[in-house]
């Protein structure tokens, strides 16, 4: 069921263009990502949502209502910060009831909401102290309770993970996941961490240069890219430019490559992940090949080729330990499915 | 590298100068209000003496009285008009001509601002008091507490006014529960300000103010014009001693120092 | 309320009160006054209300050209002395330690801050006949007799230095402390001497700043009249003076405000000259 919905939304900073013609659907309960590289437009999407920016032409509806109309204290909209943007003069008991008290709420009921939700983040025992006194987490925790208490029907998170230092981050992921589960609250997370994406979202919307370039669960993406800049951006990805000519895919200089035409005749690019290329002998396979790099990760080793014709080595990931070593001639083999194709 | 660490003290001369210049004079005068002789030249002896014919002088304490009432009256003004615009300046426009007009009347020379009043207030006829040299103040006063709270205000994080609006707060209550409470050593640095400011002001007073109730400046101005006597000398020490006061505790409430780095 | 005039209103609330004020306290003044320039000179005072021009003729009348000319030399020279008492200043601050740069950035400003006049009449005291200069003078042996060091035109260029030198000194302290010096560490390592980097690094990066301090200087040194008539004693008239007269003994306001044009274009062209400058080195 659709939360809200975007639709054609386009902002320009002076010559800048920040958003192009951004359509997509968030729905109801779901966990959703904005990933992209930094000015890809997603923060200013965000700030819109929020009510901080205004497009300069599309709509946003939220449950069916025009959420551009309504100025940004009167969403139903929260934004937890970057910074956490925590008020540094009052407590966290302080912080987190603001938003309440905007609402005229009796203050009994201010004051079991706001125990029930830093209950619900662990941070009961800190309801007394300043901002200053807290770790990075902790203040974190306060930011998102303050946005949870006054149950908005869309939470926005900008780069939630990315101040947090290496072993918090991994908790808060799981935190972030449980918590919406249990809140179910609609979440949108910003962020330009591929990983934390992936790792969090039940959608994600992938950004670039201000255009929407897919929107996918996790695994389609990885899977199944349908652009180039998603199949290069999502993991690691060997790219071959080529022509799709009548029922077949064509590399100037290395020949026909296996893969499923799903695409009319003219120009493409045939994507295929690392872990799906196998390595044989010379001549049995769609490309061969001199092995540049070997180098061992401990669970998977990655394997660099030099492929004549290809300016940039291919990328081979298999498990364990590779029983091959630079210098070696080898050909790549991979299943005609394996390979997506994506327009040039 | 080495050699730029190493701080030649050649370099450091003309800041010595600059300051035997500045304070040669003060110092001079200074000591010489303690003087006992009646010479403004030459030392005879210490003495308060002339802080107690000071405080018997009545144009002197007439001036004073005079001056603080305008003083008072244009830095109240002049702080809750120059907070407001400050912040509207910085948060509600980027429209470079409101800029202009918030801050360029503190850049003319104060000439051409006393002589457009004089000229206002002959075509309205205003009569002539203290409160024309209040309103003649707060050409400079608004200014001048406009930019300090803006300056303060370039500080602030905005995202704790955002995030005050995410969670429900209009514009203004954000301004009165977020923005204000960060601002307050700013705005009162900024008062301060306007305070000395008007303390000292000659030009704008002088020309805006009735014959018969002059400020202190006008006062002072009066007393050099007629001849060098040991008193002013009394009063120079104490308006000093006034204004350093004043940008010592500046300084302690904002860091004024920091604005420049 | 919607949110756009929510957004107004609160522009009303936040911009309205400071610009009404200052509107009507400064700009409405100026443009009175300069509508001044074209009518006649009343009676006794103000203004008949006639269309004129010789206002315009008057102005130039050598008399008067030759004082705005002087006016101009004078701020002119401050300026240029600011300017090569000042940056160094300035550039030694900003070698202090942190501690000591405080220190010295508020000795600088005390002075600024404290009353005018009394700043000037501490001068008097030193530079009079028997004042402290020439006591020192005589007392030392260089001069037999006391110089007259007061009431001409050295006098008020000292005057006007020693109250605007620290408009000079504040702009372009914050320039030289925000010179990146990982630039200087840059260009020492490439072999250039403290000097070669001060020329070819530092400077360039602050002369915009030096330009906002001339500009600082220049235009309350040229719109002055009191340090000329409390320091020049009749030997250094300035456009402030003439202008004081004008309005205060000749009760000539059309002439005044005419005169108060010009000071004002001078002091508006010199502030356009800094900022196309500024413009202009900002893209370079």
């Amino acid at each position: 069921m659709t939360l809200l919905s975007i639709a054609g939304v386009s902002r320009n900073f002076g010559d800048v263009q920040a958003l192009a013609d951004v359509t997509l659907d968030i729905r109801q309960g779901e966990f959703f990502a904005l990933l992209g590289p930094s000015g890809c437009g997603k923060t200013t999407l965000l700030r819109i949502l929020a009510g901080f920016e205004f497009p300069d032409r599309g709509a946003v509806r939220l449950d069916g209502a025009d959420l551009l109309a309504q100025a940004a204290h009167r969403r139903p909209v929260n934004l937890m910060f970057q910074s956490y943007a925590l008020f540094p003069h009052m407590t966290v008991a302080k912080n987190v009831a603001y938003g309440l008290e905007r609402e005229r709420l009796p203050r009994a009921e201010i004051k079991t909401r706001v125990s029930e939700v830093l209950e619900t983040v662990g941070l009961t025992a800190l309801a007394g102290r300043r901002p200053a006194q807290l770790s990075g987490g902790q203040q974190q925790r306060v930011a998102l309770a303050r946005a949870i208490v006054k149950r908005p029907r869309l939470l926005l998170l900008d780069e939630p993970l990315s101040a947090l230092d290496k072993k918090v981050r991994a908790e808060m992921q799981l935190e972030l996941k449980r918590l919406q589960h249990e809140v179910g609250i609609t979440f949108v997370v910003v962020t330009h961490d591929q990983e934390e994406a992936m790792s969090l979202a039940d959608r994600i919307a992938v950004m670039d240069s201000g255009r929407v370039e897919q929107v996918d669960a996790p695994v389609a993406l990885y899977e199944r890219p349908r652009t180039r800049f998603v199949a290069d951006f999502i993991g690691a990805n060997n790219l071959f430019p080529g022509t799709v000519t009548g029922g077949g895919f064509e590399v100037p200089g290395l020949g026909p490559l296996p893969c499923k035409t799903d695409l009319p005749n003219g120009t493409a690019v045939l994507a295929v992940r690392p872990e799906r290329i196998r390595l044989g002998d010379p001549g049995r396979g769609a490309a061969d090949g001199t092995v540049a790099d070997v180098s061992f990760y401990g669970g998977i080793s990655h394997i660099a080729v030099d492929v004549a014709g290809h300016d940039r080595k291919v990328l081979v990931a298999t498990q364990g330990p590779a029983r091959i070593t630079p210098g070696a001639q080898v050909g790549l083999t991979w299943n005609p499915d394996d390979a997506v194709l994506v327009p040039a | 590298m080495r050699s730029l660490r190493k701080r030649n003290p050649v370099v450091f001369l003309p800041l010595w100068l600059t300051y035997v210049f500045f304070y040669t004079p003060i110092v001079v005068v200074i000591a010489m209000s303690f003087n006992a002789g009646s010479s403004a030249y030459t030392w005879e002896g210490f003495s308060l003496k002339w802080y107690g014919t000071l405080a018997g002088n009545a144009d002197v304490l007439k001036g004073l009285g005079n001056t603080i009432i305008v003083a008072l009256g244009t830095t109240l003004v002049s702080t809750v008009l120059g907070t407001l615009l400050g912040v509207g300046l910085a948060r509600y426009t980027r429209s470079k001509i409101l800029e202009a007009l918030g801050t360029m009347p503190a850049i003319l020379p104060e000439l051409m601002l006393a002589i457009g009043l004089i000229i206002f207030y002959a075509s309205v006829n205003f009569t002539l008091g203290l409160h024309s040299v209040l309103l003649a103040h707060m050409t400079f006063g608004i200014p001048l507490v406009a930019v300090v709270v803006r300056v303060r205000l370039a500080s602030m994080d905005m995202s704790l006014e955002e995030a005050s609006r995410d969670l429900g707060a209009g514009p203004v209550p954000t301004f009165l529960r977020i923005t204000l409470p960060g601002l307050l050593p700013g705005i009162a640095a900024g008062a301060l300000l306007a305070f000395t400011f008007s303390l000292d002001e000659f030009v704008l007073a002088f020309f805006t103010a009735a014959p018969t109730e002059p400020t202190l400046p006008i006062v002072i101005y009066s007393m050099i014009r007629f001849g060098v006597t040991p008193d002013i000398n009394a009063l120079a020490t104490i308006l000093l001693t006034v204004s350093f006061t004043a940008v010592l505790a500046v300084q302690r409430m904002t860091r004024l120092t920091e604005s420049f780095k | 309320m919607s949110r756009r005039s929510g957004r107004t209103l609160a522009r009303l609330v936040f911009l309205g009160p400071g610009l009404i004020a200052l509107v009507t306290l400064a700009v409405v003044p100026m443009i009175l006054t300069l509508s001044f320039m074209f009518l006649k000179r009343g009676r006794f005072n103000g203004v008949i209300y006639e269309f004129t021009t010789e206002n315009f003729t008057r102005l130039m009348d050598p008399l008067y050209l030759g004082v705005i000319g002087n006016s101009v030399q004078i701020a002119g020279t401050v300026t240029l002395l600011a300017l090569l008492l000042g940056y160094p200043t300035a550039y030694a601050i900003a070698q202090l330690s942190p501690k000591w740069k405080t220190i010295a950035l508020i000795a600088i400003m005390l002075p600024f801050w404290t009353n005018f006049l009394i700043r000037i009449y501490a001068w008097i005291i030193l530079l009079s006949g028997p004042g402290l200069v020439n006591s020192t003078l005589t007392g030392v042996g260089l001069i037999d007799k006391p110089l007259e060091f007061l009431y001409n035109e050295g006098t008020v260029v000292v005057g006007l230095l020693y109250g605007y030198l620290s408009l000079m000194v504040l702009p372009i302290y914050s320039a030289v402390e925000r010179v990146d010096p990982r630039l200087r560490e840059a260009s020492a390592n490439l072999g250039a001497t403290p000097l070669r980097t001060f020329l070819s690094v530092t400077l360039p990066l602050t002369l915009p700043s030096a330009l906002i301090g001339c500009v600082l200087v220049f235009v309350p040194s040229f719109g002055n009249y009191v340090v000329p008539e409390l320091l020049g004693g009749g030997h250094a008239i300035m456009l402030g003076n003439v202008i004081r007269d004008q309005f205060l003994k000749a009760r000539d306001w059309p002439f005044g405000a005419t005169l108060s044009l010009v000071m004002i274009l001078i002091t508006l062209a010199l502030m356009l000259l800094q900022a196309l400058a500024s413009r202009r080195s900002r893209h370079a």
